[in-house]
């Protein structure tokens, strides 16, 4: 942290004699480590009190929304890699689903249950760097490098069914993008079977810390109320006791036909979110050994010739196919005119891609209503009034990725 | 006025019957409701459906630019009431040469940072926001970028200038 200007006395009132409170302004980022990328706040501070925090937000900003409106409707699902990048899949589904109920295309239930258990894996990966960089905020170490283990595997197994390691790009309008790689299931079991005791070492690793449990418990606490009022969605706000997820409240791809508990502590403290965080991780491996166990028959992408790439064979051997697969490389396919909006929980909270289409090749406007952009207005809320030491654990808790704020 | 299948939603009836005139029309779409609020009466409508309809939060508020149809700009609000699982959206009109309507920062503190990057990206004022400035241009930025006659490429500080 940096000293920005000098120190400024209070208001005459408070005098400028000994043991006098002085205000000081405090600059904190946009390069720190523990502000997670590129956030800049603004800290009044009283003694180590702070007395306002103001974010600021933007460098990040690359226009995304604008450059979609410049690309083909199935190239955009590459930009939505980008806004939040621990949460590809998510989103991929996210923007798919709404561009689908635009199309009003039927997912086959094969492709449905592998995006679920994609999603799920990607809930357990963004899960896992969450609690490695908060962890090391609070200065626990070892839980860094465990997590980071085992994200490693994670990566390892989207690198195997897409090629790549986070811009995965493999939830595509009208289903997936490839056959799943052979051996998918052996790899995606030996995994996630082995996940319920690594959580038991981080859990014994951070339980049994108490310089971990102190910082966390009792700290930057706030009520639903005023959560949802502020915008917040997702994890924050199961801990402080509302029980509403979106895959239960408004359940899409085939969700409903899954058996899990949504986790919810009615604290609203740090700890709180920790202990629902890792609950989650351990409802997403059961959806994904549910999924697993029993992935239905049939095929990856939907019956909708002027949407989906016809199979290579019967390109090379059916004209229509050729023609089919002309069409949408050359121009893409057009979505009828309306406008959609289709939730999704992220690891984050809710997103939901905005479309609006006007009848073309391209979208006319894509909203990303992004979680952490919501959940960062709560940062004032969180801060002011507590230590700034306590901050760090508050900033932590929120769990934000500042591509999903700035996009 | 209303399509019926929009009048049979209880929400809807509810919000005539607090002022009709408020509405100006709606859709009922692939099971999204959507209804048109006059411009001037957005912030008493979102206060209604806070308060006796439970929408307590804002998931999002965004614009859409009809350029160069006139009225140019539609404010959208999705609003989400999560103790009676129930989603509705709101849109507004304004004409390109007079953009601006009512803060509901009064009803949703959380509309703060989006209708501030509506301003920033779109131009629309929102009188009665508390802080109303640019939230992800650089401050001293000229235009504002989503609109549809903003280039995507040959602006000043683009990188292909073509």
């Amino acid at each position: 942290m940096n000293v920005q200007g000098n120190t400024v006395p209070t208001d005459p009132q408070s005098g400028g004699g000994a043991g006098a409170t002085r205000r000081m302004t405090l600059n904190m980022g946009p390069q720190h480590p523990s502000t997670h990328g590129v956030l800049r706040i603004l800290l009044e501070l009283d003694g180590e009190t702070v007395l306002s925090a103001k974010p600021d937000i933007g460098f990040l900003h690359t226009g995304i929304e604008k450059q979609a409106e410049a690309l083909g409707w199935q190239q955009v699902v590459t930009l939505t890699d980008r806004v939040d990048y621990l949460a590809n899949l998510s989103n991929n589904l996210a923007y798919c689903l709404s561009v689908e109920k635009l199309l009003g295309l039927e997912i086959p239930p094969k492709a449905q249950w592998m995006r679920v258990l994609l999603t799920e894996i990607t809930r357990i990966n963004s899960h896992l760097v969450w609690l490695g960089t908060h962890a090391l905020d609070l200065g626990a170490m070892t839980v860094f490098f465990y997590c980071f283990r085992e994200r490693e595997e994670i990566l390892k197994l989207f690198e195997m069914f897409s090629g790549q390691r986070l811009m995965t790009s493999y939830i595509r309008i009208g289903g997936l993008a490839l056959e799943p790689p052979l051996g998918w299931e052996k790899a995606v079991g030996g995994f996630i079977r082995g996940l319920p005791s690594k959580i038991d070492e981080y859990e014994n690793l951070l339980k049994s810390n108490p310089i971990f449990m102190q910082r966390t418990q009792g700290v930057g606490k706030l009520s639903v109320e005023k959560l949802l009022a502020l915008g917040v969605t997702g994890p924050m706000v199961r801990a402080a006791g509302l029980s509403w997820d979106i895959r239960k409240s408004e359940p899409y791809s085939s969700y409903e036909k899954f058996d899990f508990t949504v986790p919810v502590e009615p604290e609203g403290d740090v700890y709180a979110r920790y202990l629902v965080r890792m609950r989650e991780m351990r409802e997403s491996q059961k959806i994904v050994v549910q999924a697993l166990e029993g992935m239905p028959e049939g095929s990856i992408k939907a019956d909708a010739p002027h949407v989906v790439l016809p199979d290579r064979e019967k390109m090379k051997t059916q004209m229509e196919a050729l023609i089919y697969h002309f069409k949408i490389v050359t121009e893409g396919f057009r979505v009828p005119a309306g406008e959609a909006y289709v939730p999704v929980e992220s690891p984050r909270g809710e997103i939901g891609f905005y479309v609006v289409s006007d009848g073309t090749s391209k979208p006319h406007r894509i909203f990303m209503r992004t979680p952490s952009f919501g959940n960062l207005q709560s940062l004032p809320a969180l801060f002011e009034g507590n230590l700034i030491s306590d901050s760090i654990a508050s900033l932590g808790s929120m769990d934000f990725v500042l591509g999903d704020v700035d996009r | 006025m209303l399509p019926e299948a929009l009048g049979a939603i209880e929400t809807v009836s509810a919000l005539e019957a607090f002022n009709e005139a408020a509405v100006t029309g709606g859709e009922l779409s692939r099971g999204e409701a959507l209804l048109w609020i006059r411009r001037e009466k957005i912030a008493e409508v979102c206060l209604f459906l806070r308060d006796e309809r439970k929408f307590e939060r804002l998931s999002g508020l965004t614009v859409i630019d009809r350029h160069p149809i006139e009225p140019r700009f539609e404010v959208l609000y999705l609003l989400h009431s999560v103790s009676r699982n129930e989603r509705l959206k709101l849109k507004v009109a304004l004409p390109g040469d007079a953009a601006d309507v009512a803060s509901v920062t009064g009803v949703w503190p959380g509309a703060d940072w989006y209708e501030r990057e509506a301003f920033d990206l779109f131009g629309v004022r929102f009188t009665g926001h508390p802080d109303l400035r640019r939230i992800m241009m650089p401050h001293d930025w000229e235009g504002h970028p989503l609109r549809k006659d903003f280039p995507t490429h040959g602006h000043k500080y683009s990188y292909r200038n073509d």
